[in-house]
Parts: structure tokens; C-alpha cells; sequence
């Protein structure tokens, strides 16, 4: 044990991005290793190009002050939310890399060695679902729901800075292993025996562990402060039966947080103890039982799944209604249907090995489990076609996503419903057919429902809307690419191509791959138009604001309040007299009103450094952790101990937002409101939307 | 039964389709070349025709209502009514139409689900073969024949077979589409495979489940002979090495199959069951 | 007397720290929730691989009852003996008593602590390794992981005593003891398991 073990673990030269390059000798290695290294350089240069302008514009204080140490719901939403674009980036890059090499490898040969395609697949499919959606929903529902129930905070705001730190935490270490290599090639599955440590001993399943540990500590927590927050903190007359749909499937996402994410810390746990400490948990020999895990691992792996679309049904919700005119269609049924979802979530697991050798009963109950999901989602997207039934439908950007959704979701249902039979299933699984339907599931279910909802609440978060024009050339590209890069995939999954293949010999899959290479370079651009969307709406926020903030004639309580929103949201704690209770008031025109009982002084929670400190920590205990060293592994496991003692002992930790300051704030608003005149929806993209609504319902002409 | 799930009456639909999609491309299980896979493929057409009986309606009504109800400044004929948030009778029907497709979904996957059972042998006398995956190829044993292939599978066309299988180091799981489906090998533990070739004729088998570097190039050729050319086969490897102990080292060996023989003679009684190991996983019962 | 939450309720006699304790107390539970799926798979893997020997020591080679008796004995009682704290913390019968009531649970659960290290030392030391077979494995995952929690547990309370010392008996330190007695408590029921399914049904 000399020096060097003990400081730096097994961490090496071998782990740094240039190895792979020295050790080349082929040209397939060669460019495989540049490909490899350019990432590590594009992510180190990124992080310094940050740093940089944040040292340049000395914005590490106010970037301290204001935002990482901020317990406020809506900035740690819009931190979430960061987090998830950056991640989706890189993850987006990965997938045009791997659809690229898939055209290229026709024959052998390609861009990138087996080895390296291998950790592609497995950061894609990692990043996509712990770091970018997972996320992007959790900053959303942040944001969102506490406005909608009319509340001040969620019911734990340092609990929620911490969830976020924990959830960076695995991010950042899922970006040190671009910088020291490698990662995981188990996909983001993981499962043993290949990720054992007599078949992969290195740091790469590590990696994944940990980062996975990480992010599903931080989730548990969230879906706790979630599930307690609408459960606690609804205003006075907010019965649940009166919450907007969007808060229903929050909840019903939280509570699968809390019981999903604790069986993949006992997959990942468990393996853990199989790699570092011998365990024989799930190995070959020893007494192990591989089968574990994946019931473990796909215990969690099925809610998940629910996580990740029930937030993009709130959203839906929330767009089909706002943008028809019209009060959501089937409340009572949409809520059954949110909770029957839920519920059997937990029943089809099995769904996800078939093929592992079950008796034909146990195989053909789940499959039939599995189908009887279809029909509480088939029932909200009925409900969602009668909401814009009879309704004035006004098709704006968060619509073209809705619209797309629709049909685009219902075909994705439809081979969800062919691959839950497991005679098809035989023959579908692990291929393209497979990574076509989740695909078909995820995009246009949750990532267009998290654009959507990007586009539709972000004039809340910033005073200002986003540029339509640039916003319907992404939706156009989104969707076109999705079809382009996705649906070739069934037919190659039809024609037996397997899932993480690198390179190929059947020359009749070639074309197939083209056309979604050309898919991909679509979706690409779709990202591009996001990003031009934003800076050119930043350049334009002047014509794009929306102060008095109901851009969009909404239905729910956060359309109440000013853009953005001040720190304690509502200037007093509201009665709510029913459901959609914004549209109620605007209806009567009591919108403006001054609030009854007057202003009063607020107590707000005080910024913490734990939730950063938590996240920091975390992040070196998982380094340390993945590369053996374990004296720094200790050190920061203590620290996050020592932290929360510390926390313990603080007594200060609300401060008073003074009522003159309230009421300051409300009265420039109000006359903000009064000077703005309330516009129609014909007017709703133009320069003369101020964010004050004229009802739809009231236009002229019925 | 599979047989008979293979001709309800919209065989000649199936017939049409078949012209379609199983001429040309290599299209898999739609183009079957066994009793199995022309099972699962009629399934499929089933459960897509059952679908489209809720796919199709959804697409024609959304650019309906799109179309109808899109808000316009000034006079708009369709009617609007911006309470009308509920009906009793429209949630009947909602919830009844899915209900009573997967209702009918769920008849047909049972029974096929029970038909198709992997562990179900075809016929009476199958012909036995033991298959072990390494990393990354794929060791044959003709257990009543006493010999071994590497990376080649040959069955005889019009008989039933049974495959046992095994791996040797991480889960893997065998495809040959036009012939059955999947079924996972795992280590120290057996699953079986029952299928069939109908015809002579070749076809490329796999892994499907990623086990490192070799994966993409995992693949085995699937070979179906008449019963003489089958007979010539097994009398060629009276003559080829004997699968010894070396051979089972060298095939261990992390690698394709390279320069290895692809076909031995003389293997040793009862290997299979002593690389497989104590452990069945075999809910049949069946040994 | 107004009951917000299951278990022990402070009564509107504690004013804020029985408002605070509200949506505090309830959060914890649906925390112990999850914590209890947690323990709940690792009891589900323990008798999946309980069988699984490995042709090396087993159950009956391993488990010493008269010791887990002990332990058993120890850190029910340190629940009694918690239960007594919360109760003199919602009647009001001083601060003395409380912190006696918290010293001597934790001396208790101390104890079980070092009989249970001392029980997994001897097993170690007989050859029960958890590299041995799929059963240690699984053993050896599930037990500790309950130790691990009682350390914990004796931290969070070592903090409280500290608070107690520093600030007396104010509202956050009532609720975080409401929320301590929880744990400890829940503790409490997972040994129980654990006695039954992995020590008593292992020698079955």
C-alpha cells in the first residue's frame, strides 16, 4: 500500500481522456479516442467558460446569495430545470453520435470501439432518465404546484435544497467520468453479472452507482416533501377534489417517488456490497441469485416510468384546457384514472423480462396487468379530445406539442400494448422494436410535455414570454425528427436487430439507420431552435413582457399573481371557493381585488448553505467512492453529518417580509393591472398581451 | 394447437400481408420459417387489428375537433361551452370502449401466452440440443449424438427440437426470429427452448442481451437439413477433434471463435449438466 | 385535545411545537415509509437467499440465541424508556427527567449496539463471512444496515441532548424528539423482524 493507493485510490493515468487515444492502433481506435477526448475537452472547456463569465461579472456572490442557497420553491424549480437542459444536451449529443456510428457501422467500422459505444448507451440512457427527466419534472412541479395550491413554499425548503444538491451531485460525477474514465458499459439497467466485479472490476459500474445512488436519494426526498406539501400546505377551500389536475398526478408522481425509489437503492446498494466488498448478493457462483436484481431493479424501473409521464399528463392537462377555452373535461374520472395508474404501476414489473424463463401463468397475468394500464391513460386521452370538444382551441406552441403528443403517444401505446404479450415479446425484446417504444413513450409523453410546459409557465417564472415563431419551428422539428429518427427502429426490431449493437453485417438494416441518423440531425437543430428561442426572447423581453402575468387567460391560481412571482407568492392567504378558482374570479371580475383581511407580515424561510454543502459532499463521497479512496469517501461523509448536527442547532431560520413591503409590491402591481388593458385571445402573440386576460368564455358572439 | 391458432379465419388477410412484408426484406418472425414464429406473427396481426380498432378513430377525430372547434376572431357555427366540464354517460362509454378491447386482448394473450410456452415441447421425440454461451460464442451439444459445434446450429427440417441452455459467464438471451422467440441463458442455471424448422434453409441466430465487446458480433448460423443431408452431417464429425478439456479452456477464452474447430466429436456424458450446474430453472418439470 | 398526526400528540398545552409538529411528524412517517420498502426487499432477499449456503456455515452454525434474546430485551426496553421520555416532554415533568429518560435509552441501545457487533465478530471469526455463500450475503446486509440506523438514531439523540443543553426545551427540540421516538420506535418493530424471520425462522 504505497503513498499513491492511499491519496488517489485506483485512480491513475489510465483514467485520463487521452488514454484511449495512446493505446490506439487502429484507425477505428484512433478516431474513437478523439471523439472520446473532444467530449472531455468540450465539458472541462464548458465548465471554465462558466466560471469564467461568472468571475468576469463577479456573479459568484449573487450566484451564492441569491440562488444556491435559495430554499425558495421557484428558484430551486428553475435550478432543477437548468440542471436538466445542460444534462439533455450532452445526452442528445450521445444519441447523435450512437445513431451515427449505427449508420457508419454497417460492415464493421464506424466512429467509435465497442468498448467506448458501450458507455455511450449506458451515459445516454442514464443521463436521460435520472439527470435530465427526472429533473426537468421535479423543477416543474416545484415551480407549479405550490402556486396552485396557494401556498407560500413546499412544506420543507431545505429539504428541497438538498434534494436538488444530491441530485447535481450525481450529474456532475456522471460528467468527471467525460474527464476520468471510463463509465459504466452495463447500460443504464446495470445488470449483473456483467456489472459484477469478476466480469467489469473497474470504475465504470461504480460510476453508475453511485450517480444513480445519488439522484435516488435525492428524488425519495423530494416525493416526501411533494406528497406532505399537498397534503398540508393547501389553502383555505382548496379541497382535493378542487386542485387542479396538475397538482392530482404531483401527487400521485410523489407517492411513487417515496415507494419507488428506495427498491433501486436496495439493487444498487446490493450490488455495491457484490463489488466492494464481496458480497454474493447477485453474482454466478457463491450462492448468489442474478434474478434478484432485475425483479429488484425493474421493481423500481416500472413506477419510474409512471414518474416520468404522470407530470407531462398535468401538464397536458393544464395546456388542453388553458389553450380550448375550457374547464378540463372529467375531473373526477381524470383523477380515478391518475390513482388507477398509480396503483398498477406496482403490478407489471415482469413485464420487463418476459424472457427470463417464468411460468407461462405468472408471464400472461403480468402482460395482462400491463394492458390494463391502457385503459385509464386511454381514458384521459379521451377526456383531453372532449375538453377541446366544444371548446375554442387555439393552437399555440404548447398545443402543437399537445397535438403531436396525441398522436404520437397513442401509437406508442399501441406497441406497449403489443409488447406486453409475451409471445410477441419473445421476439421484440432487447431490439430496436424495444428502444423504438420507450422512445415513442418518453418523447413525445414526457419530454414534449416538459417543453410544453417550459413554454407555457415560463412567462411566470420571468416576466416574459418565449418567441412564438422560433417555439413552432422547434415543435415542427421536434416531431418530424422523433418520426424520422424513431419509427425506423420498429422495423428494424421487427427484422431482428438487437439493442446496443455498435456495428452490423446485414446490409438490409443500412438504410433503415439513415433514415434515423437523418432523425437525429432534426432533433438536433429542434435543440438548436430551443436555445435561438431563448436568446432571442431575452434580446425581446421588452415586447415579450407579461407583467401583470395571465398571459395565456389561465384557469388556476398562479395566473393570479404578478411576473414573476414575488418571493412569497400569494400577498395573503386566499379562500378558494371552487375549482379552476382563478377563472372563477376573473369571471366575476374580483381578479384585482385588494386582498379582505389586508396585509400582514409573512415569514419567509432564511437561505441555508446545507443544501450545497449536502450536494458537494455527496458529489466527493461518490468520486471517492468509485475510485477507492476512501480517506476522502469518510471525510465527506462526515461533513454531510456534521451538517445536518449543525443545522440542527440553528434556531434563526425564518426571516419577516414586512407587510409596507407586501403591500408595496401588490399596489404596484395593481396599477400595473389597471394600466394594461385585458386583451382577447386574438391577441394573445401579440405585443398588446401585458398578462391581463379577458376571459374566452366571455367573447363576444355566443 | 399452435397449428390452430395459425388459421382462424382472417388467414386470408394474413396471406396478403404476408405477400407484403415477408418476400422481400428479411423481416424477422413476419417471415416465419417454424410453427412458433408463424404463431407469434399471427398473434401480432391480432393485437394490431384489435388496436386499430381504437387507434383509428382517435386520428380521424382530433383534426376533426381541431378543425371544427378552433377558436376564430368573430362568428364561429360550432358551439361552445366552456361549463360543460362532465357527463355521466360520455364517462360510460370512455371507460367501456378500452375496457372491453383489452378485455378481448387479454383472451388472446392467455392463450397464446399458455400455447407458446418455451418449455413446451413440439412433438413427442424432439431432438435434444444443449446450448452454452460464452463470451462471445456459442457452444452446440448434441447430446445423443455425441458431438459439438461452435457458432453453428444445425437442426433437421420437420423435426421438433428442444434446446436446453446455459451460459458459461453473463446473462445472455438466443434469437433466431424466423424460428421462436427469446429465452434468457443464465449461468448455473438451465431454461429451455422448444422450436422448430418446418423447411430446410439458413438463418442468423443471436444474442440480444449486451455482454461487452464481442456482443454485435455474437452470431451464430442456423442451419436446417433434410433428414440425409442431416445424417451426412452427423456422420462428418466422427472425424473432427474430440472436445476435451483443452477445447473447453480454449473456448473459454474471451474472444469469437476465431480459429477454433467448429464442430467435435467425443463429448464427454453429462457435460452440459456439469457446466450448467446444480440449479434447473425449469418450471416444467420436465428434465 | 386535538390529534394531528398518528402517535403521540403534544396537545394545544405546547402551543407553536404543537402546530409545527403538524406537518414535521408527518413528513417523518411517510419518511419511515420509505425506509420500510427498504428494509421490507432486504427481508424479501434475505429469504430468497437464506438457503443458500454455499456448503458453508449456516444458521444453526452461527446464531447465538441467548445473545439476540439479550438483545432483544435491551432495545425494547430502550423503546420503553424513550416512550417515557416523550411522555414527560408532553406533560411537562421537567427537563431533568426527560434527559434521564434519553440517557438511559441510549446506554440501552448502546449495549445492543456492542452485542451485536460482539455476535457478528464471533460469526466472522467461525468462518460466517458474508463472502461465503448468498445467505451471509444477505445476512450480512440486512443486520448491519439496522445497526447502522440505531448508531444513527443515538447520534440524532446525542444532537437533541446537545439543543436540550444549549436551548432548553424549545419548540424544535420537541419535535424533533416527537420525531426521534418515531424512529426509535420503528427501530424497534424492523428488530422484531428480524429476530422472527432471520433468527428464529433460520433456526426453524
Amino acid at each position: 500500500m504505497n503513498a499513491h493507493d492511499i491519496l488517489l485510490g485506483r485512480l491513475d493515468a489510465t483514467a485520463l481522456p487521452w488514454h484511449e487515444l495512446l493505446l490506439a492502433d487502429t484507425r477505428l481506435e484512433v478516431i474513437s479516442g478523439i471523439v472520446g477526448l473532444s467530449a472531455a475537452i468540450i465539458a472541462v472547456a464548458g465548465a471554465l467558460l462558466v466560471a469564467t463569465a461568472l468571475t468576469w461579472r463577479r456573479l459568484w456572490g449573487p450566484l451564492w446569495r441569491d440562488w444556491l442557497t435559495s430554499v425558495d420553491h421557484k428558484k430551486i424549480g428553475i435550478m432543477y430545470m437548468v440542471l436538466a437542459c445542460v444534462m439533455l444536451a450532452r445526452a442528445v449529443v450521445e444519441a447523435g453520435v450512437m445513431r451515427l456510428q449505427q449508420a457508419l457501422g454497417s460492415g464493421g467500422g464506424g466512429i467509435v470501439t465497442p468498448d467506448h459505444f458501450g458507455q455511450l448507451f449506458s451515459t445516454h440512457g442514464t443521463i436521460m432518465i435520472f439527470f435530465v427527466a427526472m429533473p426537468f419534472l421535479t423543477g416543474l412541479i416545484n415551480f407549479v404546484m405550490p402556486l396552485q395550491i396557494g401556498a407560500r413554499d413546499v412544506s420543507f425548503p431545505l429539504l428541497n435544497s438538498v434534494s436538488l444538491g444530491l441530485t447535481a451531485a450525481g450529474a456532475v460525477l456522471v460528467m468527471v467520468s467525460l474527464v476520468l474514465q471510463p463509465f459504466s458499459t452495463g447500460g443504464w439497467s446495470g445488470y449483473p453479472p456483467f456489472t459484477d466485479a469478476s466480469f467489469n472490476p473497474g470504475a465504470g459500474p461504480d460510476y453508475w452507482i453511485w450517480a444513480v445512488t445519488l439522484s435516488s436519494l435525492g428524488s425519495t426526498l423530494t416525493g416526501i416533501n411533494f406528497t406532505v406539501t399537498i397534503y398540508k400546505e393547501r389553502c383555505e377551500g382548496m379541497h382535493m377534489m378542487r386542485m387542479p389536475m396538475f397538482c392530482w398526478t404531483s401527487l400521485c408522481t410523489a407517492i411513487l417517488m417515496i415507494f419507488a425509489m428506495p427498491p433501486l437503492t436496495v439493487a444498487t446498494g446490493l450490488l455495491a456490497l457484490d463489488r466492494y466488498l464481496g458480497f454474493h448478493i447477485f453474482t454466478n457462483d457463491g450462492g448468489g441469485n442474478v434474478m434478484m436484481f432485475a425483479n429488484l431493479f425493474w421493481l423500481f424501473g416500472h413506477p419510474e416510468v409512471y414518474i416520468l409521464i404522470l407530470p407531462a399528463f398535468g401538464v397536458w392537462n393544464e395546456v388542453f384546457s388553458t389553450f380550448s377555452g375550457k374547464g378540463l373535461f372529467g375531473y373526477r374520472a381524470l383523477v380515478m384514472a391518475t390513482m388507477c395508474i398509480a396503483v398498477l404501476s406496482f403490478t407489471v414489473w415482469v413485464h420487463h423480462f418476459f424472457t427470463m424463463g417464468q411460468s407461462t401463468e405468472l408471464n400472461a397475468i403480468f402482460g395482462i396487468a400491463t394492458m390494463a394500464i391502457g385503459i385509464p391513460t386511454g381514458v384521459k386521452i379521451y377526456d383531453w379530445m372532449l375538453t377541446m370538444y366544444r371548446g375554442r382551441v387555439r393552437i399555440t406552441v404548447p398545443m402543437v406539442y399537445g397535438v403531436g403528443f396525441l398522436f404520437l403517444f397513442v401509437l406508442g401505446g399501441t406497441t406497449g400494448v403489443i409488447l406486453a404479450n409475451p409471445s410477441i415479446d419473445y421476439q421484440v425484446h432487447n431490439t430496436l422494436f424495444l428502444v423504438a417504444h420507450f422512445h415513442n413513450m418518453v418523447i413525445p409523453g414526457t419530454l414534449f410535455g416538459m417543453i410544453a410546459g417550459y413554454t407555457l409557465w415560463f412567462p411566470k417564472a420571468f416576466g416574459f414570454r418565449l418567441n412564438d415563431c422560433w417555439g413552432y419551428r422547434a415543435a415542427g422539428l421536434w416531431i418530424v425528427g422523433f418520426l424520422l429518427a424513431f419509427f425506423p427502429l420498429y422495423i428494424l426490431g421487427l427484422m431482428g436487430m438487437p439493442r446496443r449493437m455498435v456495428a452490423y453485417f446485414e446490409g438490409a438494416w443500412l438504410p433503415w439507420t439513415l433514415v434515423a441518423l437523418t432523425g437525429a440531425a432534426l432533433i438536433v437543430l429542434a435543440l438548436l431552435c430551443l436555445a435561438v428561442q431563448l436568446v432571442v426572447s431575452l434580446r425581446n423581453r421588452a415586447e415579450l413582457a407579461v407583467p401583470v402575468g395571465d398571459p395565456w387567460d389561465g384557469r388556476s391560481l398562479e395566473w393570479a399573481l404578478p411576473a414573476p412571482v414575488p418571493e412569497w407568492n400569494f400577498p395573503a392567504l386566499l379562500v378558494v371557493e371552487g375549482r379552476d378558482a382563478f377563472m372563477e374570479l376573473k369571471m366575476k371580475g374580483d381578479h384585482l381585488d385588494r386582498p379582505r383581511d389586508g396585509f400582514i407580515d409573512i415569514s419567509m424561510p432564511r437561505p441555508s448553505c446545507v443544501g450545497p454543502v449536502v450536494g458537494a459532499a455527496g458529489l466527493i463521497a461518490g468520486f471517492g467512492l468509485t475510485w477507492h479512496i476512501w480517506w476522502l469517501t469518510v471525510v465527506s461523509l462526515t461533513v454531510i453529518v456534521a451538517a445536518m448536527v449543525a443545522r440542527s442547532f440553528v434556531r434563526e431560520t425564518h426571516r419577516t417580509v414586512p407587510a409596507a413591503e407586501v403591500e408595496a409590491r401588490w399596489n404596484a402591481w395593481r396599477t400595473l393591472a389597471d394600466a394594461s388593458p385585458r386583451i382577447r385571445r386574438r391577441d394573445e402573440q401579440r405585443q398588446a398581451n401585458r398578462g391581463h386576460a379577458f376571459p374566452a368564455a366571455r367573447e363576444g358572439g355566443e | 394447437m399452435i397449428r390452430t391458432l395459425c388459421r382462424p379465419p382472417v388467414s386470408i388477410m394474413v396471406s396478403g400481408l404476408m405477400m407484403l412484408s415477408g418476400c422481400r426484406l428479411n423481416m424477422g418472425f413476419l417471415s416465419p420459417s417454424g410453427p412458433v414464429a408463424e404463431a407469434q406473427r399471427m398473434h401480432l396481426w391480432i393485437v394490431c387489428g384489435l388496436m386499430l380498432l381504437v387507434v383509428i378513430p382517435i386520428f380521424i377525430t382530433i383534426p376533426f375537433l381541431l378543425w371544427r372547434y378552433r377558436y376564430r376572431d368573430g362568428k364561429n357555427n360550432a358551439a361552445y361551452r366552456p361549463e360543460w366540464e362532465a357527463s355521466w354517460k360520455w364517462e360510460v362509454m370512455l371507460w367501456s370502449g378500452p375496457l372491453i378491447v383489452t378485455a378481448v386482448l387479454s383472451w388472446f394473450l392467455w392463450t397464446y401466452t399458455k400455447a407458446l410456452d418455451p418449455y413446451r415441447a413440439l412433438s413427442d421425440d424432439p431432438l435434444q440440443v444443449q446450448v452454452v454461451s460464452y463470451d462471445w460464442k456459442w457452444l452446440f451439444i448434441y447430446p445423443d449424438m455425441g458431438l459439438a459445434s461452435v457458432d453453428h446450429l444445425v437442426l433437421p427440417a420437420g423435426r421438433a427440437v428442444t434446446l436446453s441452455l446455459t451460459s458459461r459467464t453473463v446473462m445472455q438471451s438466443i434469437l433466431i426470429p424466423e424460428l421462436a422467440g427469446q429465452i434468457y441463458l443464465m449461468n448455473g442455471m438451465t431454461t429451455r427452448l422448444n422450436l422448430q424448422a418446418d423447411h430446410p434453409g439458413e438463418w442468423m441466430g443471436r444474442n440480444t442481451q449486451y455482454n461487452g465487446d464481442g456482443f454485435y458480433r455474437q452470431s451464430f448460423r442456423v442451419e436446417a437439413l433434410d433428414a440425409t443431408a442431416f445424417a451426412q452431417w452427423t456422420e462428418r464429425a466422427a472425424n473432427t477433434p474430440p472436445l476435451d478439456a483443452a477445447a473447453l479452456a480454449a473456448l473459454e477464452n474471451k474472444g469469437m471463435r476465431d480459429d477454433l474447430p467448429a464442430l467435435f466429436s467425443q463429448v464427454p456424458q453429462h457435460l452440459f449438466h456439469e457446466i450448467a450446474g446444480g440449479r434447473g430453472h425449469d418450471h416444467s418439470g420436465e428434465k | 385535545m386535538s390529534s394531528r398526526h398518528p402517535g403521540l400528540n403534544l396537545g394545544e398545552a405546547h402551543g407553536a411545537a404543537h402546530e409545527a409538529a403538524e406537518k414535521e411528524v408527518f413528513g417523518f412517517w411517510v419518511f419511515m415509509m420509505s425506509d420500510a420498502i427498504l428494509f421490507g426487499l432486504l427481508f424479501a432477499t434475505y429469504v430468497v437467499l437464506q438457503g443458500n449456503t454455499n456448503g458453508g456455515p449456516g444458521p444453526s452454525d452461527l446464531f447465538e440465541i441467548p445473545s439476540v434474546l439479550i438483545q432483544t430485551v435491551l432495545l425494547l426496553t430502550s423503546s420503553l424508556t424513550a416512550g417515557l421520555a416523550q411522555l414527560a416532554m408532553k406533560h411537562a415533568l421537567g427537563t431533568r427527567r426527560i434527559v434521564i429518560w434519553l440517557l438511559i435509552s441510549l446506554a440501552l441501545a448502546l449495549s445492543f449496539i456492542a452485542l451485536e457487533v460482539r455476535d457478528l465478530l464471533t460469526m466472522i471469526s467461525k468462518g460466517g463471512i458474508p463472502e461465503a455463500s448468498g445467505f451471509l450475503s444477505a445476512f450480512f446486509a440486512l443486520i448491519p444496515l439496522h445497526g447502522l440506523h440505531v448508531v444513527a438514531a443515538c447520534l440524532w439523540l446525542l444532537a437533541l441532548l446537545g439543543q436540550i443543553a444549549r436551548y432548553g426545551l424549545d419548540d424544535a427540540v420537541k419535535t424533533g424528539m416527537l420525531r426521534l421516538g418515531i424512529l426509535w420506535h420503528f427501530l424497534d418493530i424492523v428488530w422484531i423482524g428480524i429476530f422472527t424471520i432471520v433468527y428464529v425462522g433460520g433456526l426453524a
